[in-house]
């Protein structure tokens, strides 16, 4: 293998986005889980959300499907050629996630107006911290993708 | 006495799509069978395929399974599931067309070949007009009178569920395009992006089901049709989540070196 041109080199890009992907995937999977099902927070279908938005959001959804599934499956093609780098992997999957987050909170529940973080209570604090974790994940993926420039993979 | 015959004949109708299950299943082992002096031979797994896309199929059109599917829309839902991704895809994996060219003599398996290269074949297997026959039958099928009116009507409700086995396997095998032979040559990334519409344009499709209370004249309340529509949402994502799997896994499976070309869809691919 040390004299196959594939393995030679390690695929930083392609470590970064596959890692995105599968972040975006892993949010949209726990937002799912965790709000949809266990605390039924979310609802299903609000009645006062835009066609538009309606449409939008099952395009929305696939995408978070088939985000982890070809993040997962991304990863492992490089683990096997022996392109992956774990540093940028890193930094993908928090960016990912925060990066997913910060889009759910102010495009799917704002501006398409999917549904609300929780009924009958007033959304502020609930739409601040939902936020306001998205910008710490956010924040842990810059500080991963600054130390992975550093460490010199490029 | 009228009454009497129309029982007994529809009784038999009832167990006629079993009956074909068994013997395409019998038809289909024994040809495989039949390959084990062939220097190829043929893998145990698919011949296991076959016999679980069989299998569930079977259970979804048993007698007692449909009548209850009859009553129930959430019963309708399990088994479109089960009739129209879940069995389907098991057959695909199986590979019969491939069995089907090892088995007949030649002048027929001549036959065969130029049927999977022939316009309409070409046609109803790319992956676009497949998904159009898969997802779009569902939409004619749940938002028009035409799922109230296949409840009274015994031809339109075989034939319903038909199109459900036969759209739901030619979507299966457009988008893997392996095991068995396909007529097309379309890029990874290609079918990763009819897969993606098809989840896009099935989940609002449930959307729309649950929100507006489609199918309608059905006599089913709304909750009835909500928990349908949801049951619809999650156990598509399910399927085609499972599609995307099977997808990457036969990829995965394929030497380092051919990998990226079959992404990009390089003619060797």
């Amino acid at each position: 293998m040390a004299n196959d041109p594939i393995s030679s080199s390690v695929d930083t890009k392609r470590s970064l986005w596959a890692a995105v992907l599968l972040g975006i995937g892993v949010m949209a999977a726990v937002d799912e889980i965790v709000f949809h099902q266990l605390l039924q927070w979310h609802h299903f279908f609000d009645f006062g959300t835009p066609t538009f938005g309606i449409i939008s959001d099952g395009l929305l959804h696939a995408f978070e499907l088939l985000a982890i599934v070809t993040g997962v499956f991304m990863l492992l093609d490089l683990s096997q050629r022996k392109r992956l780098t774990i540093p940028w992997a890193k930094a993908g999957f928090f960016l990912g996630m925060g990066g997913f987050q910060l889009f759910d909170g102010l495009i799917n529940h704002k501006i398409l107006r999917l549904h609300q973080i929780r009924y009958g209570v007033d959304p502020l604090l609930y739409d601040v911290v939902w936020n306001g974790a998205a910008i710490v994940l956010l924040l842990v993926g810059i500080w991963f993708y600054r130390r992975a420039k550093r460490l010199g993979y490029r | 006495m009228h009454v009497h015959d129309h029982a007994v004949h529809g009784a038999l109708l009832d167990w006629l799509p079993l009956t074909l299950i068994v013997l395409f299943t019998i038809t289909y082992l024994g040809a495989a069978y039949n390959q084990r002096h062939n220097a190829l031979g043929w893998s145990a797994w698919r011949s296991i395929f076959f016999t679980l896309g069989s299998l569930l199929l079977a259970i979804a059109v048993a007698p007692p399974l449909m009548a209850w599917a009859h009553h129930d829309l959430l019963g309708h839902m399990a088994l479109h599931l089960l009739i129209g991704m879940l069995a389907p895809l098991a057959w695909v994996l199986a590979a019969p067309i491939t069995l089907l060219l090892r088995t007949l003599p030649q002048a027929g398996g001549r036959r065969v070949a130029a049927l999977l290269r022939s316009r309409f074949v070409r046609f109803v297997s790319h992956p676009v007009s497949a998904l159009v026959l898969n997802i779009g039958g569902m939409y004619v099928l749940y938002l028009t009178p035409l799922y109230s009116a296949s409840l009274h009507n015994q031809a339109l409700h075989y034939w319903i569920h038909m199109h459900f086995l036969v759209a739901g396997y030619l979507f299966c095998w457009a988008i893997l395009a392996e095991p068995d032979v396909s007529p097309h040559r379309l890029s990874l990334r290609f079918r990763l992006g009819v897969l993606l519409a098809s989840i896009a344009t099935h989940s609002l499709l449930g959307k729309l089901m649950y929100g507006y209370g489609w199918p309608r004249g059905t006599g089913h309340s709304v909750e009835e049709v909500q928990a349908a529509a949801q049951l619809m949402y999650y156990g598509g994502d399910l399927a085609e989540v499972l599609l995307a799997v099977v997808l990457l896994t036969l990829w995965l499976r394929k030497p380092v070196e051919r990998r990226e070309g079959m992404l990009h869809g390089d003619a060797t691919a």
